[in-house]
This record gives C-alpha cells, sequence and structure tokens, in this order.
C-alpha cells in the first residue's frame, strides 16, 4: 500500500471532478470517525494492487503492519487502474459520489430493472433530471425513492434531453449497483 | 328505577330475534302470563322463587310503565337484548340481572338436572323450557328468563365439556390399555429379520413404525418394554433405523442420540429435515426496519419481524420477487443472513470507537452487523483464510457502505503476531466447524463427518481461540471480550474448545445476553467441565427455529498466560505439574515472539511490551501463598530478568547497526 504519486492523483481527482464538481474539495477534507480515537481524522487515497482506496488515516496506520500480500482491502476502494494504465471508477465508490454529486438522474420504476442489467438510461426512462447537464459530465443515477443505482456520461444536455425521442440515450451506462451480483468476481 | 325504565323501554323488542321465537311455540302459554307478547324464549325457567318476584315486579309494572317513554336511547342494545326481554317480561327487581340470575339459576339447576344429560345445546334448552314449562305454572320471571338462560347455558356447556372430558379419558384408558396388550406383541427385530431387510432396499415405512415404536418405548420403558430386550439393545436398533431412514451415517447419529432424549432427538431430526425460514438483517447504516419493511411489502413481500429478541431482523415468508436481488438488496438495505448468525454479533455488543477483530469474516454478514452497531466508528480488521471467499466479503463491505474496515487474509492463528498481542477491544470468533447444526441447510454433513474429522476441527478451534484471546487486551476500557460462536452440535467443539481456553488463559466465561437460549453443558458423558459453562447458549432448530448455534462470551481478565490460575481450578495435582512445564514453553514462545515484534516496529508493538513487562511484573505480585505459586513467582522473577537483558542485549544491538 503506498499514497498516490502525482501523476495518479490528477488522474483519480480529474474522474472524480467530472461527478462531484467541487464538492471535490469535502470529499478530500471529509472528517472521519473512524478509527479508536474518538477525535476526527481526515480521509486520504491509497493504492494497493492497482486499486485505489478512499480510506481515513487512522485505519491507514494501523493497516502497515499487514503485509502487502495479505492486505486485501481498506475502507472503500474507489477505482482501479488497468493494465493500460487509465483509471475507471468502479461501483464500489457509488456512495461517496452519490453524497457528492453535481448531476443527477431520477429513473422511473420501469426503468429501475433495465439500467441494473446494465443497460443505458434511454429518454423514457427518464423522470427528473438536474439542469445544466454538459455532454461528457459525470451522471449519478438514481430511483425515484432517491436510491442510488450507479453512474454514468451524459450523452446530451439537459436541453437536448427534452427534445430527444423516447428511445434516444441520455445517460451512457458506466456502472451499476447490479454487478455485484452480475460481476462479483470482477469487482 | 333507572334499570328498571332501561328494561322497559326496550320491551318492544324483546320479540325480535328470531332464534328465540323457535321455541316460543313450545312454551305453554302459561308462561307468559302477563305478557303475552314476550314468551319466554329459550329458558323459561319458573320456579316458585320466581313467582316471588314476578309478583313484586308486577306491582312495579305499573310506575316502570309510566317511566317508559323518559328513558333515553342511552342504554346498551347488544347487550340489553337479552336482558331486555327478561326485563319486559318481569321487570327485575333493581338489585341487578345478574344476582337475581344467579339465584335464579340455582334452582334452574336442580330442575335441569334430570334432563340435562338427554339432549344438547338448543335441544337441551327446549326440553328444559318444556319441563319447566308445566312446573312452573304462573311463575313468569320473563324477566329473568333470559339471564338464566345465560347463565344456565354456560353451565350447561359447562357440564358438557366435563362430560366430553371423562368420555375422552375413558377412551384413552382404554386405548392406553389396547397399545400396551399390541407393546406386548412388539419386540425387536432378531438377526433373521435384519439380515432379511439387509438384503434388499430399506423398507421405509417399516423403518418408520419400528422407529416409532422404540421410541414410545424408550420414552416409558418400564411399561412399554419390548419382551426380552434390554434398554441398549433399543437404543442400538434405533441408531441403525434412523441411520438408514434418514441418512445419517452411524457415528454421527450415535453422538445425537447421546445428546438428547428419544422424544426430542426425534424433533431435532425431523427439523433438520426442513429449512428454516430466510430472514434478512436491515441495515441500520442505511435505513430503518421500518422503512424497509414499507418498501418490501411494496414489492410484494411477505415479512414479519423476526422475534422480540431482534430490532433489525425480518423473516421472510415468501416473495414475489428474489428477494436476493431487489434494488434495496443492491443498495445495501439488508444482508440475507440466517436468524441464529445474528446472535454472536449481538453477545459481543460492539461500542463506537473500538478495535475489534473478526477472525473468520466471510462472507461478512456478522461483519457488517458489527460495523452498523459501532456505526461505522472505529476500527474492524475483517480477516479471512481462504482466497475465494474474500471477493464476496469486499463485495458485501462495499455493497453495505461500510467504511471502517480492513480486510486481510491470513490464518487466524497467524493474526497475534501481526496485529500485535494485546492491542484490539474485541474479537469475534466465528469458527470453522463441522456444521452439524445447518444440516437442514446442507444434507451432506450427515454422511460426512466423522470423529477424526471432529477432532481435527476441535484442534484447530482451540489454537484459533487461543489467539484471539491473546489478540485482545485485557485492560483496555471498554472492552476485553471473546465471543466464540460454532454453528455446530457436538460437545467436542463447543464447550470442550471453551473449557481449554478457561484452563489456558485468565479468561473467565461472562452471560451473553441471549437468555432464550439453552444453557451449555457442564457435564457430558465422561466429561466434567467448569460450572461457569452454564453461562453459554446453546441453539436448536427444533427450540427456537433457527440453525444449531453454539454462543460463548468470555472476559479476558488479565494479559498474562495461564499460570497461578491454573491451581485454583485443577483438581488433580498431576495437572500442575503439566502446566508448570507449559509455562516455560509459553515463556520460551512469548520471547520468540516479542524478537519478532521488535522487528516490525510497530508503534502498538512497543506499547504491548511495555504493557506485558507491567503485567508481568504485576503478575508477580499476583501469585499467593501457596508453596506452588511460590516457587512460580519465582520463576516469573527469574524469566523476566532474562528478557530484560535480552532486550538490552537486542538494543545495543540495533544501535551497532545503525
Amino acid at each position: 500500500m503506498r499514497p498516490l504519486d502525482e501523476t495518479e492523483t490528477t488522474v483519480v481527482f480529474e474522474k472524480l471532478f467530472k461527478f462531484v464538481g467541487n464538492n471535490l474539495k469535502k470529499i478530500v477534507e471529509n472528517p472521519s470517525d473512524e478509527g479508536p480515537e474518538s477525535t476526527a481524522g481526515s480521509y486520504c487515497f491509497r493504492l494497493q494492487k492497482n486499486r485505489v482506496y478512499y480510506v481515513s488515516d487512522a485505519l491507514v496506520k494501523r493497516a502497515t503492519n499487514i503485509s502487502r500480500k495479505n492486505l486485501v482491502s481498506l475502507g472503500t476502494c474507489i477505482g482501479k487502474y488497468t493494465h493500460a494504465g487509465s483509471f475507471h471508477l468502479t461501483i464500489m465508490s457509488l456512495s461517496i459520489l452519490a453524497a457528492n454529486a453535481k448531476h443527477k438522474v431520477w429513473l422511473k420504476p420501469t426503468s429501475e430493472m433495465s439500467f441494473l442489467y446494465g443497460n443505458h438510461v434511454l429518454k423514457g426512462g427518464l423522470g427528473r433530471i438536474t439542469d445544466s447537464i454538459v455532454p461528457g459530465d459525470g451522471v449519478v443515477v438514481f430511483s425515484m425513492s432517491d436510491v442510488p443505482l450507479g453512474f454514468g456520461i451524459a450523452a446530451k444536455s439537459t436541453q437536448d434531453c427534452r427534445k430527444l425521442d423516447p428511445n434516444g440515450i441520455v445517460v451512457l451506462h458506466q456502472a451499476d449497483i447490479g454487478e455485484y451480483l452480475r460481476d462479483e468476481d470482477e469487482l | 328505577m333507572p334499570a328498571l325504565t332501561r328494561n322497559k323501554k326496550k320491551g318492544a323488542k324483546s320479540q325480535t330475534p328470531p332464534t328465540k321465537q323457535v321455541t316460543k311455540p313450545r312454551t305453554p302459554p302459561s308462561k307468559t302470563q302477563s305478557k303475552p307478547q314476550t314468551t319466554t324464549l329459550k329458558k323459561g325457567a319458573k320456579k316458585p322463587p320466581l313467582k316471588k318476584q314476578k309478583k313484586e315486579v308486577v306491582v312495579e309494572e305499573e310506575p316502570l310503565e309510566e317511566d317508559d317513554e323518559v328513558v333515553s336511547d342511552a342504554s346498551i342494545d347488544s347487550e340489553s337484548e337479552e336482558l331486555d326481554e327478561s326485563d319486559d317480561e318481569g321487570g327485575k327487581g333493581s338489585n341487578g340481572f345478574f344476582s337475581d340470575d344467579e339465584e335464579e339459576n340455582d334452582d334452574d339447576d336442580e330442575t335441569l338436572g334430570d334432563d340435562f344429560l338427554e339432549g344438547s345445546g338448543e335441544e337441551e334448552e327446549e326440553e328444559e323450557e318444556e319441563e319447566e314449562g308445566p312446573s312452573d305454572v304462573g311463575s313468569d320471571s320473563d324477566s329473568d328468563e333470559d339471564d338464566d338462560d345465560l347463565v344456565k347455558q354456560s353451565e350447561a356447556i359447562d357440564r358438557k365439556l366435563a362430560k366430553q372430558k371423562a368420555d375422552a379419558d375413558a377412551e384413552q384408558q382404554e386405548l392406553n390399555k389396547q397399545d400396551e396388550s399390541e407393546h406386548d406383541a412388539f419386540r425387536l427385530p432378531t438377526e433373521e429379520e435384519l439380515e432379511e431387510e439387509a438384503r434388499g432396499p430399506p423398507d421405509l415405512p417399516l423403518l418408520k413404525t419400528r422407529i416409532e415404536d422404540i421410541v414410545r418405548a424408550l420414552k416409558n420403558f418400564k411399561a412399554f418394554r419390548p419382551a426380552g430386550a434390554t434398554r441398549k439393545e433399543c437404543v442400538e436398533q434405533l441408531k441403525a433405523d434412523l441411520g438408514s431412514y434418514y441418512g445419517y451415517n452411524s457415528f454421527l447419529i450415535g453422538t445425537l442420540v447421546e445428546m438428547f432424549p428419544p422424544g426430542e432427538l426425534m424433533e431435532l431430526i425431523e427439523a433438520f429435515e426442513k429449512q428454516r425460514p430466510t430472514s434478512i438483517r436491515t441495515n441500520t447504516l442505511k435505513t430503518r426496519r421500518r422503512d424497509l419493511a414499507d418498501v418490501l411489502l411494496n414489492r410484494g413481500v411477505n415479512l414479519d419481524p423476526l422475534s422480540k429478541w431482534s430490532k433489525v431482523g425480518l423473516v421472510i415468508y415468501d416473495s414475489q420477487v428474489p428477494i436476493g436481488a431487489t434494488p434495496e438488496y443492491l443498495a445495501g438495505y439488508y444482508m440475507l443472513q440466517g436468524a441464529s448468525s445474528f446472535l454472536p454479533v449481538m453477545a459481543l455488543a460492539p461500542r463506537e470507537n473500538e478495535r475489534i477483530v473478526d477472525v473468520a469474516a466471510a462472507p461478512g454478514g456478522k461483519t457488517t452487523y458489527i460495523a452498523a452497531l459501532m456505526k461505522n466508528t472505529g476500527l474492524i480488521y475483517a480477516n479471512e483464510m481462504k482466497v475465494p471467499r474474500l471477493k464476496s466479503l469486499t463485495a458485501n463491505l462495499h455493497r453495505m457502505g461500510v467504511t471502517n474496515t480492513i480486510v486481510c487474509n491470513y490464518d487466524g492463528r497467524e493474526l497475534p503476531k501481526v496485529l500485535g498481542q494485546n492491542t484490539v477491544d474485541r474479537v469475534l470468533l466465528d469458527a470453522p466447524c463441522s456444521g452439524t447444526g445447518v444440516i437442514s441447510k446442507d444434507e451432506s454433513v450427515k454422511i460426512s463427518k466423522t470423529a477424526d474429522e471432529i477432532k481435527k476441527f476441535a484442534h484447530l478451534q482451540k489454537q484459533l481461540i487461543l489467539a484471539a484471546i491473546d489478540m485482545v487486551d485485557a485492560n483496555s476500557k471498554t472492552g476485553g471480550y471473546i465471543v466464540y460462536s460454532t454453528c455446530s452440535l457436538m460437545v467436542a467443539e463447543n464447550e470442550a474448545v471453551i473449557d481449554y481456553a478457561l484452563k489456558k488463559r485468565d479468561v473467565k466465561l461472562v452471560t451473553c445476553g441471549l437468555d432464550f437460549g439453552r444453557k451449555g453443558f457442564t457435564r457430558f458423558r465422561e466429561h466434567r467441565f467448569q460450572p461457569s459453562l452454564d453461562k453459554t447458549r446453546r441453539f436448536y432448530p427444533h427450540v427456537h427455529n433457527m440453525d444449531g448455534f453454539f454462543v460463548a462470551k468470555l472476559k479476558k481478565m488479565s494479559n498474562m498466560t495461564k499460570s497461578s490460575e491454573d491451581d485454583d481450578e485443577a483438581v488433580e495435582t498431576v495437572e500442575q505439574d503439566e502446566v508448570s512445564d507449559d509455562d516455560d514453553d509459553e515463556a520460551e514462545a512469548i520471547e520468540e515472539n516479542r524478537n519478532k515484534e521488535r522487528r516490525t516496529k510497530s508503534k502498538e508493538d512497543k506499547r504491548s511490551k511495555k504493557d506485558k513487562k507491567s503485567k508481568s511484573e504485576n503478575g508477580n505480585v499476583e501469585p499467593k501463598a501457596r508453596k506452588q505459586k511460590k516457587k512460580r513467582s519465582e520463576w516469573k522473577n527469574e524469566i523476566a530478568q532474562a528478557r530484560e537483558e535480552k532486550r538490552i542485549a537486542m538494543r545495543e544491538k540495533a544501535k551497532e547497526k545503525k
């Protein structure tokens, strides 16, 4: 386990910025209740076996005596690096993203299951959508009861969405909570 | 008077109830002398005393009639209908209907008695009326009749019931006699018959009846003893039959027979054949049980709260959607978990800001429950030895939103070396076991477990529990507890392991807080365990409707490994000698550990070393007046001195290296 170096940090932050925008500051500076001391620590990012973890520093300190081979996971995994060197956010980061998301989309109950199977979000399934979405932005997908379902990349801006026909793709699927069942091995 | 007026008012209603009218024609007109309308509906019990009252009522009637109109409708309708009729007919005294009724009913019973047994229900009533009619000419305590009727009815019913019961008892006795006579005929199969059976496929109905017969015989051996057979032979035959009928191997059925009396054994085995109900646990980090229940009900799931001992459990009866694949499950609002798995975590009772270790954590149900109870504060080490199970552990932790956990992959026995001794507040050890309590989930356990496997498990469990105890800091402000649990029923894996831990370490059993379970065994066959073992708890499928489980909660009293404390409980002096040898070995082992710890250079290790030093010094003070203890304290002093010297040497070496 090691801290991220410069390039890695920038890459991760860029990805996060797409979804959370200025709330990135909140994420980085979040006071944490974890660890045995009752005073609040702070969170940091660590790299272990090509996976980036968002952990409180109290945990990090106490995980140092676990050897590299045997350490499997710390705190929350937010994403992993591929062989090629690019960074992808995984579904396990959903709780962090959902709490700080700038752009959100709410799905109608009928199209929830479709998204959970890995399909993209179509205009016909859209319940609500936040304003000022630009194509290429990160969007977090919720159900109408505010249960976070996953996230993706916006394909169209909010204005265009209104003009779209019902079968047009609004959000390109990147990750959804159905993966916990479908792709358990990949996580 | 007000009572009378009430009655009076409802006079007009008296004829309405149709059922009552049925009996009307039968009642002789004599009954209705005063008021032709109001014939006694049911029980027209007229007697001399009633007549007297009737007269009184007649006198009062006129003023009542006058007051009738004044009465308001406030009086109760339903009750008063019956009362009204009686009132209407006679206008009871204002003393109170029931008291009058009682008096009358006593008289009624006398007259009723003769004919009571003949009819039933309405017939009886009619008969009563018919009889009473002529006998009570002119006695029109119609007002009382309904009340009388009620009481008479109830007494009639009581009498009926008594009679039925008497009949049933008589029948039962006859049956018993028949049974006995049959059982005189019941005997164990001879060898020839057994050989014949062994030739072909097992004859299931025959086996079943034989099993039932033997169980009945064993329950009351004196009465039902089959001819010329000892108890042992019956038990052997029962074992063989149960094995072939239900598919158990002989070892397992033998141990079950040793643990349970025959009746309970049958219940247990039957319970193993069925599935336990599916249950889920609400994830309190994300939602509340009530909200979750609402959402799931909307999806078409039939559920109920689990039991009164759990605030987060729900039991699922049936569901239109797969319960393990709802969006709520995927969002981490609940976890599919058997009810018995709630218990060790409830016993552990973790507090916020504590350090907890879960030694065998996969697939993560208990770990996530611990995190939920701690509200994501503090720190959990979730350890799992088998690599394939790590993925499901990690996935569950993330799905449920647990952020305070470190997942590692070690053999549980190595954990104290890695995490340091005396460093954590609580440890949960849900030990790998033979799984004899969860036969309903996995039938292969019936045939695959042998005595050797149980021994191996027990050995592993003993090592693990010592490691778990070593990790806990006895001086922790809020903790110092170890919870040991298995999903097995075997005494060798449960009570024996706890007894071993009590001997080897300075721990003591405390109450788990799960009082609805059965107490653990303090003695079993040839074993004699310490009496505090009745604080452990056993759970059975046929009693608690959850998987077979065993939970024990230990409190670590001091960080010393077992030495002088053994003397208090050891019965034989021989043991003490053995313990002293162990002590020396342990001292050496502790030294080695200390050397390793120094190498890793972690703060905690240094802290723990310091703790150990101080503790060992304290420990030296503790041993008391016994001669052997004095000797041991001397040894301890020697050992402590040796350690200090070694430490100084190491420090010098390290300085030299630098």
